[in-house]
């Protein structure tokens, strides 16, 4: 078992109070992951903002600085560095996926949580509430955030196995159920599309497989339709793209999700109850995604 | 009326209040205010009296009831009225996954759609959907009657033993060992008296039957592939 939410604010008017909708609603889902939870934010565009990675738990002694020198020296520009609790936000005009790799090759046991233009992931070990209040999430602000709470099937309680995933290019994911064909598809992955995971799980492979189909071209709706003949198992599935957000769940529907929408926002959680106090939800249309059926928004 | 508002009330007090193992045992109408998608509201109750839920309800609403009605002015999460044995649930909007799963006896009536697995083994109660069902609706189901006054989804009735099934609408497909039959005068005059007595504005002449093949009631080689 294990929770996952999401939401994608449509009224600008509420996206500097994005944290603040977000972390009831990952909070309600406690029960099923008490493990570890993890949050993808989505911060509003920022032209002068080219690219982050961001890092964790580099270690207490760990010279952030020091990185961000020797970055800005290789690829050329500044490197602004920024301590968040456990984790390390980088950034770089040079945008995320050349810093991203520079990081890979330079410092490979340095573990990245997310990259992209505008998406940072946190994620611990912990309960859910401790987990917000470490990283600030409450404060945070932008377009949409997905999160996950997670009880471990597939592989250790460990901060590497925390959801979301993100294997490069504003892209994350949340699961809720397990993969059976993931060892091969990860070993196709890295040796035909040169896609680098991090971790043992089964979700980040689904991470890497999506990342690899938008490569190739596709739109975030192509790439889950792909999906569904290429993964074998059972899941719901919340995706984040740069611009918005996506659910699929399997062809049987052996997991949880409700959906509902306003004119203000679109969200989707494991339970109900974790959308309960969403603003103006008593009006809100509420109903259970289809089995195999992909829902997106933002993505135009 | 006596009000429960689960803002303050918190569910275990509900459901001892409603088990009528404290407060006053005259009091048979009772009022849910802010459900809020809480799981196990109203389950386990064995005493004649009506409950109104107002708002969504969680996991498990209504589970085990006996005697009661219980209405949700809103949706019904996972498994609304599952072993149910008497009594009426009534769902006013749409319910999750296996709603009235293993229900005994008793009536539950969902007047939108219900998801996937709507009766899964059923034992002998009675299920009025309103709208549509989702795939593998009536999976197992032994006895009782499963009425959808919509569309049912894929491998409707797999493995069914002697429960009923009524549709009004399209079947998706049959699973396996599930038959159309053709329903008798006397099926056709109970169906339309449940569909009174849930409320639904139907004519039980318009519905298909569905039923047991009674092929693989006993285990036989040539079946193997059909399990």
């Amino acid at each position: 078992m294990c929770g996952i939410v999401g939401i994608y604010l449509k009224n600008p008017d509420l996206r500097p109070r994005l944290g603040a909708i977000f972390s009831p609603m990952l909070m309600e889902m406690s029960e099923r992951g008490p493990d570890s939870a993890g949050v993808a934010v989505y911060r509003e565009d920022d032209a002068a903002e080219a690219g982050k990675v961001v890092v964790y738990d580099p270690g207490a002694g760990f010279d952030c600085d020091a990185l961000a020198e020797r970055a800005a020296m290789a690829l050329g520009g500044e490197v602004d560095v920024e301590r968040v609790a456990s984790h390390v936000v980088l950034r770089s005009a040079t945008g995320a996926a050349a810093l991203r790799e520079w990081i890979e090759r330079a410092c490979p046991d340095l573990r990245i949580t997310s990259s992209g233009a505008v998406l940072e992931i946190y994620k611990e070990v912990g309960l859910p509430a401790q987990v917000l209040e470490l990283f600030s999430i409450p404060d945070a602000s932008g377009t949409h955030a997905v999160g996950h709470t997670r009880m471990a099937t597939e592989s250790a309680v460990t901060t590497e196995g925390a959801h979301p995933f993100n294997t490069g290019d504003d892209l994350c994911l949340v699961h809720n159920g397990s993969l059976s064909n993931h060892h091969r598809l990860r070993e196709w992955l890295r040796e035909h599309a040169g896609i680098r995971f991090q971790t043992e799980n089964d979700s980040e492979v689904a991470a890497g497989y999506l990342t690899w189909r938008l490569r190739q071209g596709a739109t975030i709706a192509e790439a889950l339709e792909a999906a569904l003949a290429d993964l074998d198992g059972f899941y719901t599935f919340a995706v984040g793209t740069r611009e918005g957000f996506s659910v699929l769940r399997d062809p049987i529907a052996c997991k949880p999700a409700v959906l509902a929408e306003t004119g203000d926002w679109v969200a989707m959680a494991s339970e109900y109850r974790a959308l309960a106090r969403l603003p103006g939800v008593e009006s809100a249309a509420v109903w259970e995604p289809k089995p195999a059926t992909v829902y997106d928004w933002g993505s135009g | 009326m006596e009000t429960f508002d689960l803002g303050t009330a918190d569910v275990r007090e509900l459901n001892r209040r409603l088990q009528r193992r404290s407060g006053n045992a005259a009091e048979t109408a009772f009022e849910v205010l802010n459900p809020m998608g809480r799981h196990s509201l109203a389950v386990g109750l064995m005493h004649t009296l009506d409950v109104w839920i107002r708002g969504h309800a969680g996991y498990y609403c209504a589970g085990m009831n006996e005697r009661a009605n219980v209405v949700v002015d809103g949706n019904a999460g996972v498994g609304v009225a599952e072993n149910m044995m008497s009594g009426t649930v009534r769902v006013r909007g749409d319910a999750s996954q296996s709603a009235g799963a293993t229900a005994h006896g008793g009536l539950l009536v969902i007047e939108g759609d219900a998801s996937a697995r709507c009766g899964i083994s059923l034992k002998g109660a009675d299920i009025v959907v309103g709208g549509s069902v989702g795939h593998m609706s009536a999976f197992m189901a032994q006895a009782g009657r499963l009425v959808v006054c919509g569309d049912a989804g894929a491998n409707l009735g797999d493995s069914i033993y002697e429960a009923e099934l009524f549709v009004r609408g399209t079947v998706e497909s049959l699973g396996a060992d599930c038959e159309e039959k053709e329903p008798s005068a006397e099926h056709v005059r109970d169906l339309q008296a449940l569909l009174d007595r849930a409320g639904v504005d139907a004519d039980a002449g318009t519905f298909r039957c569905y039923g047991s093949a009674r092929r693989l009631y006993h285990f036989k080689v040539d079946n193997a592939g059909s399990y």
